[in-house]
């Protein structure tokens, strides 16, 4: 390694597998990034904690019954997120009480997640060839990724992001009122489970950069840090896929010219974003009226 | 924005007249069950646009469930509910519904202008174009927005996030997220509890003005029916077994609020002709099971 940034990097393009692990990369930050913000605002970040770790059973069956980790992953993850959304008592209807993200239901999504890993060590006792798979299966790696798995995660993502964005409005309305919005005509119920099965995918494809434990890197510190830094949603959806891009980036190049392995950079650098979040976010709260007066506002309140 | 001014009787009864026909909400001998338990049974109800209709009864006894009834929320478990013209549900759309008194919770980091805006477009699949692609409907949605803003006089705070705003500033806003689409009917469930003095009287100004100005039937249950005396057409007393309707100086009369509640209540009437009920009208239901007189 000489330093040489340029003819570093140059380097690191040379290797078809940095090359996929930068494409798994970006792909898998975009939609970490977009689906994560919404997790923070529901407030859900218990069951995509829970969604991320039920990969993990998931990829250790799958390779135990010799099919490849990835599909392991995704029906983990989306079955997983079905039985949260059925889960009785998650968002009573019409239940009254704190509104903005009035979430999850914590003991039961909590059981889910303590029987998956319990599956999942299964699993992994039972396939006695893995041992040296099973630290890439719970922290990631840059070196296993193939072609068609970066295709899979191009689809999984577009399929992704385009129902966030159908979904847009109504899921928003849901998130932070759910009472009104199920009074206005909103599929509240519906909405909530189609959320909680994009958010298993995301886990599932953020699974295969970061590893399961580590997932929550990219899905709950950038979106912490943009909401943070802005509370104009469309500012802070874009924010947070920014964020989660930069430290994914960062990550894979830093665990390229280093021993240690992605998971540790991606969080590292996705604590560092937080921290700087949460500093600015001190600091303005305490030292500026960060919020304009009304005379200085555009008299349509054109500024969004 | 004016504070509640001395409106007596006399405005009473103008406003009652002038609009007798067009039934907003009609209820014939309905009954609501929850879990197996029947919450009220032979309630007969008319509202008509631009009335202004309180809702009272002691705690537990279903005013919640007679706006989530009227919503289509919950079904009726007995009797014929009309709402805009058709069964309970169809019409949401055209009513502005504002639940009982909830609070954001302080990490919600979404502005209340965005609050209010769900109000206007948040049932519409998919996202609002970016702003300068927007075109003439964005900037009208947004223009609406600011409008209503405005009119509930939340300008000040409308940008903060809706975490940060008092429980009064969230419920001007939720107000203004009711009021966004111009509803031809209001379902408020507790508007003016944990508000100051001020802002009750602020808001109930308001929900009387869009009230007469722009024909809203208003539904509102009411913990303390005093902020809003001044601007009622009607009150409906709800009891498990039925409700009691008529006009406020009819029900709302020491006699009758002593026997309904079963405990002994006041109603003076201030110099300027305003009444006002004195004592403890907010017993749990059951204490002593109010009775409601056969004749409505």
């Amino acid at each position: 390694m000489s330093w040489n940034l340029f003819e570093d990097l140059q380097q690191m393009l040379r290797f078809h597998f940095m090359l996929n692990a930068l494409r798994a990369g970006i792909i898998v930050a975009v939609v970490a990034g977009a689906i994560g913000y919404v997790m923070v605002l529901r407030r859900e970040s218990f069951a995509g904690h829970t969604l991320s770790v039920i990969g993990f059973p998931g990829a250790a069956g799958a390779t135990w019954l010799g099919l490849g980790a990835m599909w392991g992953f995704f029906g983990f993850c989306i079955a997983g997120a079905l039985v949260i959304a059925g889960l009785p008592g998650t968002r009573r209807a019409g239940g009254s009480g704190d509104v903005g993200g009035a979430g999850e239901q914590p003991a039961g999504v909590g059981t889910v997640q303590a029987f998956a890993l319990a599956c999942g060590f299964l699993f992994v006792s039972r396939y006695h060839g893995f041992l040296s798979g099973l630290n890439d299966l719970l922290f990631g790696t840059i070196t296993g990724i193939t072609d068609a798995q970066v295709l899979v995660l191009l689809a999984a993502g577009t399929l992704t992001l385009t129902a966030l964005l159908l979904l847009g409005r109504p899921l928003m309305f849901a998130t932070l009122d759910p009472e009104i919005a199920a009074a206005s005509g909103v599929p509240v119920r519906l909405i909530n489970s189609g959320y909680l099965v994009l958010l298993g995918i995301a886990a599932a494809g953020t699974s295969q950069v970061t590893g399961s434990l580590l997932v929550f890197a990219l899905l709950v510190a950038p979106a912490a840090a943009a909401t943070r830094f802005t509370a104009r949603p469309a500012a802070g959806l874009s924010l947070s896929i920014g964020i989660a891009l930069l430290i994914t980036l960062a990550g894979e190049t830093a665990a390229f010219f280093t021993p240690f392995p992605i998971g540790f950079w991606v969080t590292t650098f996705g604590f560092a974003a937080f921290l700087l979040a949460s500093a600015y976010r001190a600091a303005t709260d305490r030292f500026g009226q960060r919020w304009p007066s009304a005379p200085a506002l555009s008299p349509a309140g054109g500024r969004r | 924005m004016p504070v509640a001014g001395h409106v007596g009787v006399m405005s009473i009864q103008e406003t009652r007249h002038r609009d007798c026909h067009s039934e907003v909400i009609r209820l014939d001998d309905a009954a609501v069950s929850l879990g197996g338990r029947t919450v009220w049974s032979h309630v007969d109800l008319t509202v008509r646009a631009g009335e202004f209709v309180a809702v009272l009864g002691p705690n537990g006894v279903g005013k919640s469930s007679l706006l989530k009834a009227i919503l289509g929320l919950i079904p009726l478990t007995a009797g014929r509910a009309q709402v805009l013209g058709a069964s309970p549900g169809t019409h949401n759309a055209r009513i502005g519904y504002l639940p009982q008194r909830r609070a954001f919770d302080p990490s919600v980091r979404v502005r209340g202008v965005d609050i209010v805006r769900l109000g206007l477009d948040g049932t519409r699949w998919g996202v609002p174009l970016p702003a300068p692609l927007g075109g003439a409907r964005a900037r009208a949605a947004r223009a609406r927005v600011q409008e209503v803003i405005d009119l509930v006089g939340a300008r000040d705070y409308a940008r903060r996030p809706i975490g940060q705003c008092s429980g009064g500033e969230q419920q001007r806003l939720l107000i203004a997220q009711a009021l966004v689409r111009r509803p031809e009917l209001l379902l408020l469930d507790e508007p003016l509890d944990s508000l100051d003095v001020t802002s009750q009287a602020a808001i109930s100004t308001l929900i009387r003005t869009v009230c007469q100005r722009d024909r809203v039937a208003v539904l509102l249950v009411a913990h303390d029916v005093n902020p809003i005396l001044p601007a009622l057409d009607k009150v409906i007393y709800l009891a498990h077994s039925g409700a009691l309707t008529g006009a406020p100086e009819q029900v709302i009369t020491a006699e009758m609020l002593t026997m309904l509640y079963g405990t002994p209540i006041d109603v003076l009437r201030d110099r300027a002709g305003r009444l006002v009920v004195v004592g403890q009208p907010d017993l749990p239901a059951g204490t002593v099971p109010p009775q409601i007189p056969a004749s409505r």
